[in-house]
């Protein structure tokens, strides 16, 4: 049990980062997905996603490998495409949906553009598929510190935010935090995207955000217990998941998300809070 | 009909007459080879005579390479297309269909002895492409190189020989060095790791055990499992060095190394030439530079 369960972290100091790495991504992922999720912007990950990855392609293009062009590359290009689309949102007629996905399929066309002219048909996608396994002190700090950037921020505009989800007019009626808020928690999201993607890739950061917050719906109501099981089940999945690579072969992203994946669908099962499973069951009456 | 010949044998006697012409200002042969090495081959070969272009160019991954729109233009234009053949260029055959060209894709690796992919770890037991690593099977392109050119351009036989002969003397001067600088190496550090076993014929003529912790195409993805077995590998087997390749993640390299204790060594060159100004412009370049890190790595 303990060879299976603990010793391929105790000898191999990859698999150790690997999973400081995880940790500390699905520590700040999963609330932020939780609030993504509730305010029906479940979809906007993805799309960020998206955004940050011509940026961090061109990071790469100008100085290689470097950790500091890709993660300024990325954060440029989503914050942009994260400002412009809260912008045009609020003072325009045009919704946050149609407003992202504008913005953030010109980032990619000028990304994708911008990587052809260079010429260099390097292999992008290796670079841009980042490797949990390869983490080294740089990057493991850059993670560490978004996830406590993330942690910290949200504690500051909590209130907002949680309002905000629920009633946005109660909150415009009673205050002027809920645009700045919002911008914030944008900010947010490519953060913890930029993070996410030197670890798991540009696509499975997605994946460490949605995945666990959407778990974690099904099995609690409020909102601060759902992103500590995001959190919680984040994590287990980045435990798992490397174990699941360390002992069969399969790759160790796609095996994080997977796992992830799996505590997912047992959730829509036999969640607590809604599950199919569970809503067939009979409910205990209440007595007088 | 037999005008309609005679006229087709009137021009095809008059494009000879004109190719034969040492006066007129030659048109040059157009020659397309798929990527950075085979377009060294032929420019050696081909010298005044052929106009070279490539598809996948320098410091670029033909791995992973997709054809464009301008990449069927030059399969369109060229009367003479060079391939590595043993699948590496899975792409070509539906490229040169798209491009609407008649030209045969010529296999430079004709005659080589096709090593499995499998013998080097968890491939897919296809042939492995990788042939130019071994000088003598080089001396086996250019050869194939210097016929496709003859029979595309009878007139430049006389040219094409002589310039591949001398080629041919400068690769048999190479192979001995090569021979030379691994028999200096003492034969228990005669292991190296590379991030891609793309040195699967090096490794057989040369005598140096390449260990990778990648298959065979840099499109499959290192697991946990994979590079804790290349580090156990390396602790038990004290293999002394590790080295960077120009298409792979060099930052799992780095991982390996610090965890493991082997020393990086500088870079090979595998699947692609670097541009004028890199240590590999040439393929000459190209095996010199990879001997002499990998000899530098092994002796200290």
């Amino acid at each position: 049990m303990y060879d299976f369960l603990i010793a391929p972290f105790t000898e191999f100091e990859f698999m150790r980062r690997a999973l400081a790495g995880t940790l500390a991504l699905a520590l700040g992922a999963g609330p932020i997905g939780v609030f993504l999720m509730l305010r029906r912007m479940s979809l906007v990950g993805d799309a960020m996603a998206h955004a940050i990855l011509p940026g961090a392609a061109i990071g790469f293009l100008f100085s290689g490998l470097s950790l500091f062009a890709m993660t300024a590359g990325g954060l440029i290009a989503g914050c942009v495409v994260a400002l412009l689309t809260g912008l045009v949102a609020r003072m325009t007629e045009l919704k946050e949906d149609a407003a992202l996905a504008t913005f953030y399929l010109l980032s990619l066309a000028l990304g994708v553009t911008i990587v052809s002219v260079k010429g260099t048909n390097i292999d992008l996608l290796h670079v841009l598929f980042g490797s949990v396994l390869a983490l080294d002190d740089q990057t493991l700090l850059l993670i560490a510190i978004n996830a406590t950037i993330t942690l910290v921020v949200l504690a500051l505009i909590y209130r907002p935010l949680v309002i905000e989800c629920v009633d946005p007019g109660f909150l415009r009626s009673v205050s002027r935090a809920g645009a700045p808020a919002h911008l914030a928690f944008l900010g947010l999201v490519v953060v913890n995207l930029v993070s996410g993607f030197h670890a798991l890739g540009t696509l499975l950061a997605v994946g460490i955000m949605m995945l666990p917050a959407a778990t974690g719906r099904f099995w609690a109501r409020d909102i601060t217990l759902m992103t500590l099981i995001a959190a919680a089940s984040g994590v287990f999945s980045g435990y798992v998941g490397l174990l699941l690579s360390f002992h069969t072969g399969v790759p160790s992203g796609p095996a994080i998300i997977l796992v992830a994946g799996a505590l997912y669908v047992l959730s829509v099962l036999f969640g607590k809070v809604g599950g199919l499973v569970t809503q067939t069951l009979p409910k205990r009456h209440l007595e007088a | 009909m037999p005008a309609r010949r005679h006229i087709l044998t009137l021009a095809a006697g008059l494009a000879g007459l004109t190719l034969a012409g040492p006066a007129i200002a030659q048109e040059k042969l157009k020659v397309l080879a798929t990527f950075s090495i085979l377009g060294d081959f032929v420019k050696n070969v081909g010298g005044d005579r052929v106009e070279v272009t490539t598809l996948v160019g320098p410091d670029s991954d033909a791995h992973v390479y997709a054809p464009s729109p301008a990449d069927a233009r030059k399969v369109a234009e060229a009367k003479v297309v060079i391939t590595n053949g043993l699948g590496f260029e899975g792409w070509m055959s539906r490229l040169i269909r798209a491009s609407g060209s008649k030209v045969q894709p010529i296999a430079a690796t004709k005659g080589v002895k096709a090593r499995r992919a499998a013998e080097a770890g968890h491939g897919h037991g296809e042939a492995d492409p990788h042939a130019w690593q071994s000088v003598a099977n080089a001396k086996l392109y250019v050869a194939n190189i210097r016929d496709a050119l003859s029979a595309a351009d009878p007139a430049g036989k006389a040219t094409y020989d002589a310039n591949a002969a001398a080629y041919l003397t400068k690769l048999d001067a190479l192979d001995r060095d090569v021979k030379a600088a691994v028999a200096a190496i003492p034969a228990d550090r005669r292991k190296i790791i590379s991030s891609h076993d793309a040195f699967g014929y090096f490794e057989e003529a040369y005598g140096i055990d390449f260990i990778a912790p990648q298959g065979v195409s840099t499109e499959a993805e290192p697991s946990a499992r994979d590079v804790a077995r290349i580090i156990t590998q390396i602790k038990r087997q004290k293999i002394p060095a590790v080295f960077l390749e120009n298409v792979t993640d060099p930052r799992l390299m780095n991982r390996i190394s610090q965890e493991s204790g082997a020393r990086i060594g500088g870079k090979l060159y595998s699947d692609a030439l670097t541009g004028d100004n890199g240590d590999a412009p040439t393929y000459i370049d190209l095996v010199r530079h990879n001997i002499k890190q990998i000899a530098a790595a092994l002796m200290s």
